[in-house]
């Protein structure tokens, strides 16, 4: 590795233009209004705030772990982080090579077969020919989809694309780490499975960005917490300190 | 010792590709532009996938069919075969001098129009994977130009059959449709780009679009001839498409290229990828929020 993983965000504030009346914008155009985080921008467009004026920065070693309700901004964090949203105020700095775990789809082509979607992901990884033929088997052995890596992932079951989207997503070692909590959903067969392989690659990497609603899983994996709620930083410290603010508050609602 | 077991041989798991992500809101003009020359860079530097991707989009259109890509083939084959009877018929004209002019200009139309109407869903159609990862912009217009240059070479064969058929050889000049392709891939990009980034943030502009190209078809000279209009040829130069078509089609049909459909070509290029370059600063950062 020629470079020191690292990540700094300063003042960062993110919206989303509300462009497209579809029923979907209609109803998220409602539930935001319920919350008082509708505004106007200076074009007189809607714009949806969904991160405003975050600041934090993380070394290598650190494990953060971020918190909050539903629709609090933790997705729209990761992807800013993974640099899918460019911010509208503010500074984003990620270095170092980086993976987002961040849907189950996880961009896969479900019109194509298995064997291609590893192809697809190797080559976006830029890694050389040689180390195809190395993901693939390493892939096919942990999915172990057997015949169906060759059918298209479109007639896969839930369980078998979870399984191979998520040994795509951990075949390839990164040094920040972003990760969705829906990655430790799955049925608890797996879950032993992929547990091991998963704190491989926790361990492994350099920083770990990991949103989740599970408190437990905070507890055991981040030393570091951030709490966001609407969009805003609430809090953020030591896992410990900041899960017993975040529980005192839960409780006393 | 010599047996390991099968996990072993796994020398280091492949390690991602290194990134650096530097992103200041409310940028000056310059610092963008840099911006969007690395996004082209780095969509270069992932040509491999792009070239993966366009090839798979067409297997995949074919996936289960017994001819696979063969069919675009015989579909314009097949075509080209029923105008050309019917049209010769309907324009009084010499069906041994007529067809292989249809055969070339319907395969070279559909190349530009194709271009055009897929340009509109670039960034669209890659909604999931513009969601879910960080990748360059540039590899989208990259795969939709690339898989229309693969679909255009097997449509290539229908035209070399009928020149064959009808014995035509256009001489060695012919060599000049290189830089004719050369400037088709640059506008292609530069098309790909721009239609891409404003129709996912105007939806209305896709049906514009579609239904311009069907006025475009007609006013085009690609099922009748340039020198049918008789005097008011001179106001070909005008429709970029003509000129785009002619500085392609004119050197494999062994005729000359005038020099205005030349300076219209290179002129209405120029436009485009100025316009789509200025556009393309602007909107890099913003398609992930207009998808």
């Amino acid at each position: 590795m020629s470079i020191d993983a690292k990540i700094e965000i300063d003042g960062v504030s993110v919206s989303f233009p509300l462009y497209h009346g579809s029923a979907r914008s209609l109803k998220k155009t409602m539930a935001m209004a319920a919350t008082g985080r509708l505004g106007q921008d200076n074009q007189h467009r809607m714009v949806v705030g969904a991160l405003t004026d975050i600041r934090f920065s993380l070394a290598p070693g650190e494990r953060l772990g971020l918190i909050g309700s539903n629709g609090a901004g933790k997705t729209t964090l990761l992807r800013t982080l993974a640099g899918i949203y460019e911010p509208v105020v503010g500074r984003v700095s990620v270095h170092g090579s980086l993976a987002a775990l961040l849907d189950t789809s996880l961009g896969m082509n479900v019109d194509m077969n298995g064997r291609e979607n590893i192809l697809l992901r190797g080559l976006f990884n830029g890694l050389p020919k040689s180390m195809l033929p190395q993901l693939e088997r390493d892939v096919a052995e942990f999915a172990d989809l057997g015949d169906f890596l060759d059918l298209p992932v479109r007639t896969y079951s839930a369980g078998m694309g979870v399984r191979l989207g998520f040994a795509l997503a951990t075949a390839i070692r990164p040094q920040i780490l972003l990760m969705d909590e829906w990655f430790l959903a799955g049925d608890a067969n797996f879950m032993e499975k992929a547990r091991a392989r998963l704190e491989e690659l926790v361990r492994g990497a350099d920083i770990l960005v990991l949103s989740t609603h599970s408190l437990e899983i905070v507890r055991t994996w981040c030393t570091r917490v951030i709490w966001l709620d609407q969009g805003r930083l609430v809090a953020d410290g030591p896992a410990g300190e900041v899960l017993d603010r975040y529980l005192a508050a839960a409780g006393a609602v | 010792m010599g047996y390991r077991p099968p996990h072993m041989n796994q020398t280091a798991s492949p390690v991602a590709r290194e990134s650096i992500l530097d992103f200041q809101a409310g940028q000056s003009f310059a610092v963008r532009n840099r911006q969007a020359l690395a996004d082209v860079r780095e969509g270069l530097a992932l040509w491999r996938l792009a070239t993966t991707l366009g090839w798979l989009d067409i297997r995949l259109r074919y996936r289960g069919s017994m001819l696979g890509p063969l069919w675009l083939t015989i579909s314009t084959g097949v075509m080209v075969a029923m105008l050309g009877f019917l049209y010769s018929k309907l324009f009084h004209m010499n069906l041994a001098e007529y067809l292989p002019f249809l055969a070339l200009s319907q395969v070279l139309w559909a190349f530009l129009a194709s271009m055009v109407g897929e340009a509109c869903s670039t960034f669209i159609e890659m909604v999931g994977l513009i969601h879910s990862v960080r990748m360059p912009m540039f590899l989208f217009a990259m795969r939709v130009v690339i898989r229309n240059l693969l679909v255009l070479a097997h449509n290539v064969v229908v035209f070399v059959v009928v020149f064959a058929i009808f014995r035509i050889w256009p001489g060695w000049d012919m060599a000049l449709v290189v830089p004719g392709v050369l400037l088709w891939t640059l506008d292609a990009l530069a098309l790909t780009l721009m239609l891409g980034g404003l129709c996912a943030r105007f939806r209305d502009i896709t049906p514009i679009v579609n239904s311009l190209l069907q006025i475009l078809f007609f006013i085009t000279p690609v099922i009748w001839k340039p020198d049918q209009l008789g005097q008011y040829q001179v106001y070909l130069p005008f429709n970029p498409l003509y000129d785009l078509l002619e500085i392609v089609r004119a050197p494999l049909l062994g005729e000359h290229v005038a020099e205005a459909t030349w300076a219209g070509a290179i002129g209405f290029s120029a436009m485009l990828c100025i316009a789509s370059w200025l556009f393309f600063i602007r909107a890099r950062g913003r398609v992930a929020f207009w998808v």
